[in-house]
C-alpha cells in the first residue's frame, strides 16, 4: 500500500462570527486510506469537509492536499477532489444522463457514453437514466451524485454521509467502489455521525468533539457497538 | 504620520477658504453665491482623485490579493462618495441661483451623476457581503468594471449633450480665468486632496484594526 | 479544445433547461404582453407623441426583460445547489462564463424579438428600411447588457438582497449601451441610414468588446467561492 501523505490538516481553526466551530484540529491521510469521521451534529465535521473543498478558507492553521494548501491554492487542489456533500448538484430538468454528461464535461473529463452508462448502472439508476431527475427521490439523486464522482476517479474523496438513503444492494456497490478506489491510491474522509456501514471501508476512526479531533484509531476489528462505545466515551469528555 | 496628514489639511482647508470668502474677488454678475464655486470644484476633483485610487487599489488586490490594498480601496470610496455627493450639493446651491435650477441634465451633471450612483453601488455591495475575503474580491471586480465604464459613460453623455460651463480648469488652451480666481482654487483643491487623504488614511487606520481584530 | 466544449455545455444546458422548464421564458413573454398593455394605455392615443417616444420605450421593454432575465442567470444553479459545483468545476471558469452569456443572449434576443413584433403589430409602425440597422443595434445593445449582467448576475447569486443589487449595480454601468441603442434607434427609424449613427454603434463596439474582455479575465476571480 502507498503511503504517501495526501490530505495533511495541520491545527485548523474556524471562527464563525464569534463561534469558534473548529478549534484546533490536526489530522493526516494517506493514499489508500480512509478515514470515518465521526461527531454529533453540528460538531464541525461538515466545516472540515468544507474547508478541504475549497469551499471555506480556515481561519488559522493549514490544510494542504497533495502539498497544495487549500486556502492558498484551490484551483491546484480542485480537479483532485471528488466531493459529495448535502447538496446533490442535480438539474431538476435534466435526465439522469444528461446530468452526467455535463458535469463530466465540465469538469474536463472525456466521458464516453458507456461509461456514463455503467457509472448509472452501478448504482442502480439504469433503468431511469433518461428520466428526469425531477421525479427522483432523495436518495436516487444521492446515488446520482455518488455516479457523478465515481466517473472523475479522484484522487481525494470527501463524502458526507455516503451511506445515508442507500439501499443494500447500492450499498454494497459504493463499498465496493470505495475499496476499488482505495487500492488505486485515493485517499478517502467519509463524515458521518451514525456508525453504519461506512466503517467496514473506513481503515481509521476519528471523532470531533468540542472543536478537536479527541480520537484517532485504526479501527482493527472494532465492530459498531466497540465504536460506539469509544464515541460516546471520548465525546463526553470533550463537552 | 497621520495626525501631521490631518493638521496639514486643516491648515490648507483654513487658507483656501479665507482665500475663497475673502481673498478672491467678487463675480461681477453673479454675486457672492459664486464663491462656492472654490469648494464645489475642488470637491469633484477631489472625488476624481479618490476614483482613479480606487480603480488602481482594486487592481492592486486583484494581482495581489493584499488586503491593505483592498482596505485603500474601500476607504477611498467611501470618501469619494461623500465629496461627490457633497459637490452635487454645493453645485446645486450654486446652480440655483445661479441658472435658475437646482439640477440640469447636462453632460457634465449627467456623467456625475451616474459616477456618485455607481460607487453608491460598491458600497451597497460591500455592505451586503458577509465573508471579508468575498467582499474584497467582488468589490475590486466592480470597482475595475465601473473604472473601465467612466470613459464610455463620458463620451456617451457628452454626446448626448453639451451645457455646463466649458471646463475651465482642464480646457486645451489653459486656463484664461484671471490670477486672483485661479490661486484660492488651486489651494482649495490641494486642501481637499490632502483632506481627502486624511481621511482615507485614518478609515484605513479603522479597517485594520477591525480586521485584527476579528482574526 | 476542452474550453470550447465546457463553454458549449454550459450554454447547452441552460438552454436545454429553459426549454423542458420554460420558466424564464414564460415570466418574460408574460412580462412583455403586460408592458406592451402599460405602454399603450398611457401613450396609445396619441400618434406622434407615441413615435418620439417609442424608441425609449421600446429599450426600457428590453432593459427590463434584460433585468428580468440576467437576474435570474444563476437561479437554477442556487436552487438545486449546484453552485458549489460550478465553484468546484475544475479549470478556467470564464468557459462558464461565456458559456452562460451565449444561453442569456439567446434567450433575449428571443424575447426582444417578441416585444418588436408585438409593438410592430399594436402601434402600428412601419420599421421598413431601418430594420437591418435596428438589428444591429439591438445585437450590440443586447450583447452589452448581457455581458456586464451576466458577471454581475454572478457576483449577487448568493448576496443578501440580491433582487435590488442586482439592478442597482448594473443600471449605471450600462448608461452608455442605453444612450447609444436609444440614440441610434431613434435615427433610424427616423429613416436615417446607419451610417449616420456610426459613432453610436462604434461606441457599443468598444463597450462590447471592454466588458467581455473584463468579464473574462475576472470571472475566475468572482467565481472563486
Amino acid at each position: 500500500m502507498n503511503l504517501e501523505l495526501i490530505v495533511r490538516v495541520v491545527d485548523v481553526r474556524k471562527v464563525f462570527g464569534l463561534v469558534p466551530v473548529l478549534d484546533g484540529v490536526s489530522l493526516e491521510i494517506r493514499a489508500g486510506e480512509a478515514v470515518a469521521l465521526l461527531g454529533a451534529n453540528g460538531a464541525g465535521k461538515t466545516t472540515l469537509l468544507k474547508i478541504l473543498a475549497t469551499l471555506l478558507r480556515p481561519t488559522r492553521g493549514t490544510a494542504t492536499i497533495a502539498g497544495h494548501d487549500v486556502a492558498r491554492a484551490p484551483e491546484a487542489v480542485r480537479p483532485l477532489l471528488g466531493v459529495v456533500a448535502h447538496g446533490a448538484w442535480v438539474y431538476d430538468d435534466l435526465t439522469a444522463r444528461e446530468n452526467l454528461k455535463f458535469w463530466a464535461t465540465l469538469g474536463g473529463l472525456d466521458a464516453r457514453a458507456d461509461d456514463v452508462t455503467a457509472a448509472l448502472a452501478g448504482v442502480g439508476l439504469e433503468r431511469a437514466a433518461d428520466a428526469r431527475v425531477r421525479t427522483f427521490s432523495a436518495g436516487m439523486k444521492r446515488r446520482l451524485s455518488l455516479a457523478r464522482v465515481m466517473l472523475a476517479r479522484p484522487r481525494v474523496l470527501l463524502l458526507d454521509e455516503p451511506f445515508a438513503g442507500l439501499d443494500q444492494r447500492a450499498r454494497k456497490w459504493l463499498e465496493g467502489r470505495l475499496e476499488a478506489l482505495k487500492a488505486a491510491g485515493a485517499a478517502l474522509l467519509m463524515v458521518t455521525h451514525s456508525f453504519g456501514r461506512e466503517l467496514g471501508v473506513a481503515d481509521r476512526l476519528a471523532v470531533l468533539a468540542g472543536g478537536r479531533i479527541v480520537l484517532d484509531t485504526a479501527r482493527g476489528s472494532l465492530g459498531a457497538d466497540d465504536v460506539q462505545r469509544l464515541y460516546a466515551a471520548h465525546a463526553e469528555d470533550a463537552l | 504620520m497621520v495626525k501631521t496628514l490631518g493638521w496639514v489639511a486643516a491648515a490648507a482647508l483654513a487658507a483656501g477658504l479665507v482665500m475663497a470668502f475673502g481673498v478672491a474677488p467678487r463675480e461681477v454678475t453673479q454675486g457672492n453665491v459664486q464663491r462656492i464655486m472654490y469648494v464645489h470644484v475642488p470637491l469633484i476633483l477631489a472625488s476624481y482623485v479618490a476614483f482613479v485610487v480606487l480603480a488602481l487599489a482594486s487592481l492592486v488586490y486583484l494581482i495581489r490579493r493584499d488586503a491593505g490594498a483592498d482596505r485603500l480601496a474601500h476607504a477611498s470610496g467611501e470618501v469619494g462618495v461623500m465629496f461627490v455627493g457633497l459637490g452635487i450639493a454645493t453645485g446645486s446651491i450654486w446652480g440655483k441661483p445661479t441658472w435658475g435650477a437646482w439640477w440640469t441634465w447636462d453632460a457634465r451633471l449627467t456623467s456625475v451623476a451616474i459616477l456618485f450612483v455607481m460607487y453608491l453601488g460598491y458600497l451597497l455591495l460591500r455592505g451586503t457581503i458577509d465573508d471579508p475575503e468575498r467582499a474584497a474580491r467582488y468589490c475590486a471586480v466592480l470597482g475595475i468594471v465601473a473604472a473601465l465604464d467612466i470613459p464610455l459613460v463620458h463620451f456617451s453623455v457628452y454626446w448626448w449633450r453639451t451645457l455646463h460651463q466649458p471646463p475651465s480648469l482642464m480646457k486645451p488652451g489653459g486656463f484664461t480665468g484671471s490670477a486672483s480666481i485661479l490661486w484660492p482654487l488651486l489651494i482649495n483643491l490641494l486642501a481637499f486632496v490632502v483632506l481627502y487623504a486624511y481621511f482615507v488614511a485614518r478609515r484605513v487606520r479603522l479597517l485594520r484594526a477591525e480586521a485584527e481584530a476579528a482574526a | 479544445m476542452s474550453y470550447a466544449r465546457r463553454a458549449l455545455t454550459v450554454a447547452w444546458k441552460d438552454l436545454a433547461v429553459e426549454r423542458r422548464s420554460k420558466e424564464t421564458l414564460n415570466a418574460l413573454v408574460f412580462f412583455s404582453l403586460l408592458l406592451l398593455f402599460v405602454f399603450q394605455f398611457t401613450l396609445g392615443g396619441d400618434r406622434e407623441r407615441l413615435a418620439a417616444v417609442l424608441p425609449g420605450v421600446l429599450w426600457l421593454g428590453f432593459v427590463l426583460s434584460a433585468l428580468l432575465a440576467l437576474g435570474r442567470t444563476f437561479l437554477v444553479e442556487r436552487e438545486h445547489d449546484c453552485w458549489e459545483g460550478l465553484l468546484l468545476a475544475p479549470g478556467d471558469k470564464s468557459a462558464i462564463y461565456l458559456g452562460k452569456l451565449a444561453g442569456n443572449l439567446a434567450l433575449m434576443l428571443v424575447v426582444e424579438a417578441l416585444v418588436l413584433g408585438l409593438f410592430v403589430v399594436f402601434f402600428d409602425i412601419d420599421l421598413g428600411r431601418a430594420l437591418p440597422g435596428l438589428l444591429v443595434v439591438v445585437l450590440l445593445g443586447t450583447l452589452g447588457l448581457a455581458a456586464v449582467g451576466t458577471l454581475f448576475a454572478a457576483m449577487t447569486a448568493n448576496v443578501r438582497a440580491r433582487e435590488l443589487l442586482f439592478p442597482v449595480l448594473l443600471l449605471p454601468v450600462q448608461v452608455p449601451v442605453l444612450l447609444a441603442t436609444v440614440k441610434a434607434t431613434e435615427a433610424l427609424l427616423l429613416g436615417e441610414p446607419l451610417g449616420a449613427v456610426a459613432h453610436w454603434v462604434k461606441l457599443l463596439l468598444a463597450a462590447d468588446v471592454v466588458y467581455v474582455v473584463v468579464s473574462v479575465l475576472t470571472f475566475d476571480v468572482v467565481l472563486e467561492g
